[in-house]
């Protein structure tokens, strides 16, 4: 039995004159979150509706557990969750009826739907926003509705886009372990999402993609390692230096150096150190 | 089915939530027609032995499901370009077939409640008509033709502003000229024989011969039978396009 869920390979897509994607491949493992970062317009959403059947490759191949993703389409939708970037619920319906009507579009049986409801409302404690319209509801509730909404069908492969955009952090926070808690249930999750501390909490691997290319493929940890684990930032009048230790002592005596003329501080190394790395030397 | 079921039942739950609303707008336009021109300019009018309020009504009939039916142009834009709920729909295991026939008897649905609407207004109006199933088969027919056209332009369209051109361009001038409000029998010998082919106009003949003569053509409901299908087939063929 293989261990990969999900493999794409050489994947490109136009839109008339722009390379949106320009034949990236990648393999996510069963069980594994693995996460898309990359700056807007970097081809992640784009990247994820062409897995869920939402927008046409002009060409690669797209395997799904070992089947062809576009041959086995109706298949491979309903093995697969998608949490997009915008809330995309019925505002006027309330939070059942929107998990009432995903069920019935994934072809489940009526009292597998009552019980996947009342399931999934205790797990994201939405149980007493039950009958609550949508528009009722806060951002981060209506997230975690568009989560649980994802799941109601049990999918083999959740793709969460950008699923904290636009929330305050310690309701990103509770998001965080709502997803780690997914993952914990066996769920391989890809990820795309502009905050490096978003993926370095929660992926396994992280794919560094730029201008429809994937540039780095790794886990954040041997991200961080390659730059080493200590930072100085040194304000500078014009610009913010980095520099990048392996040792403390090493960088405590770099922070010395400069802090009698300039403002610094030190720090351990982040995964967004990595991707600013790669920026500088991708845009 | 069940895919089908989702689709159509999401239109009923909001047709439902809005239900007051929907039926006070519904009833605004007949009932304007009605007093307007049924009531105030054709109250000394008789067309075919029959009085003008008598003559509008099933005109005002096939007029007004046209509308309801098509208006669920409305709906698809609303949930494809702001709720983005469309996405919902085509990221899920159902097929266009299914999606299509949903939202279309969604639209049928409407139709009929706008109908029922007017039936309510002309029974309390007085006015007494032969009602039948080949009535209300007329009206589905109608109603599956536009609820097909309004889905394909749904699709079909790039923008919300878009739809009220199609609106303006197609089904306005289909309702005046259609035989709601006069016979197609006076117009111009050059343009009668696109505004009787219409299948507004087919409807619109149809429902007065049952409602005022108890009698119709079996060759016009296979008109619009064919109509009806070949509509169909537009918007399932508009749904793929849809994708980008």
């Amino acid at each position: 039995m293989s261990k990969t869920a999900l493999k794409v390979k050489n994947l490109v897509k136009k839109y008339s004159s722009v390379v949106a994607l320009k034949g990236i491949s990648f393999e996510i493992k069963k069980k594994e979150l693995f996460a898309l970062l990359g700056p807007n317009g970097a081809g992640k959403t784009t990247t994820i509706r062409i897995i869920a059947g939402l927008t046409n490759p002009n060409s690669g191949k797209i395997y799904l557990f070992e089947k062809n993703l576009y041959n086995n389409l109706i298949w491979s939708k309903s093995q697969i969750g998608i949490v997009p970037q915008h809330i995309n619920l019925d505002m006027e319906l309330t939070v059942e009826e929107n998990l009432l009507i995903h069920g019935l579009l994934y072809k489940l049986s009526l009292s597998l739907i009552k019980k996947r409801i009342s399931e999934l409302l205790e797990l994201a404690d939405l149980k007493e926003r039950k009958n609550s319209k949508i528009k009722e509801l806060s951002g981060g509730l209506k997230r975690r509705v568009l989560i649980i909404r994802a799941l109601m069908h049990k999918p083999k492969l959740l793709l969460l886009d950008e699923p904290t955009v636009g929330l305050d952090p310690h309701i990103r926070r509770k998001i965080w372990s709502f997803i780690k808690n997914i993952q914990a249930n066996g769920t391989t999750i890809l990820l795309t999402t502009h905050y490096m501390e978003e993926a370095e909490y929660l992926a396994d691997r992280v794919a560094f993609i730029f201008s429809g290319e994937i540039k780095a493929i790794n886990t954040p940890k041997d991200f961080i390692k390659q730059l080493g684990n200590y930072a100085v930032d040194v304000y500078l009048s014009d610009k913010l230096k980095t520099f990048y230790f392996k040792e403390k002592e090493e960088a405590e005596k770099e922070l010395l150096k400069y802090s009698k003329n300039h403002f610094v501080s030190l720090r351990r190394v982040t995964l967004e150190d990595a991707f600013l790395k790669y920026v500088e030397k991708n845009l | 089915m069940k895919g089908f079921f989702a689709t159509y039942l999401r239109e009923f739950l909001l047709l439902k939530k809005r239900f007051i609303r929907v039926l006070i707008s519904f009833s605004i336009n007949p009932l304007l027609y009605i007093f307007a021109f049924g009531i105030g300019l054709g109250k000394n009018i008789t067309i075919g032995g029959k009085s003008y309020l008598e003559f509008l009504i099933p005109g005002l009939i096939s007029a007004t499901s046209m509308m309801q039916a098509f208006a669920i142009n409305v709906e698809i834009n609303i949930a494809r370009f702001y709720l983005k709920i469309f996405e919902e729909f085509q990221s899920s295991p159902i097929s266009n077939l299914s999606y299509a026939l949903g939202e279309v008897l969604s639209g049928v649905t409407r139709a009929f409640l706008a109908t029922f609407i007017i039936l309510v207004i002309s029974f309390l109006a007085g006015v007494k008509f032969y009602l039948n199933f080949y009535f209300f088969l007329t009206v589905f027919l109608n109603a599956f033709v536009f609820a097909s056209l309004g889905l394909a332009s749904a699709m079909l369209i790039k923008s919300h502003a878009d739809q009220a051109l199609v609106t303006n361009f197609i089904i306005t001038p289909m309702m005046f000229l259609g035989g709601t409000f006069f016979p197609t029998e006076n117009l111009p010998f050059f343009i009668k024989p696109v505004i009787e082919a219409l299948p507004l106009t087919i409807t619109s003949h149809t429902l007065r011969s049952i409602a005022l003569y108890n009698s119709f053509k079996y060759s016009s409901l296979f008109i619009l039978l064919v109509i009806a299908i070949i509509s169909f087939m537009i918007a399932l063929y508009s749904i793929k396009g849809a994708k980008n």
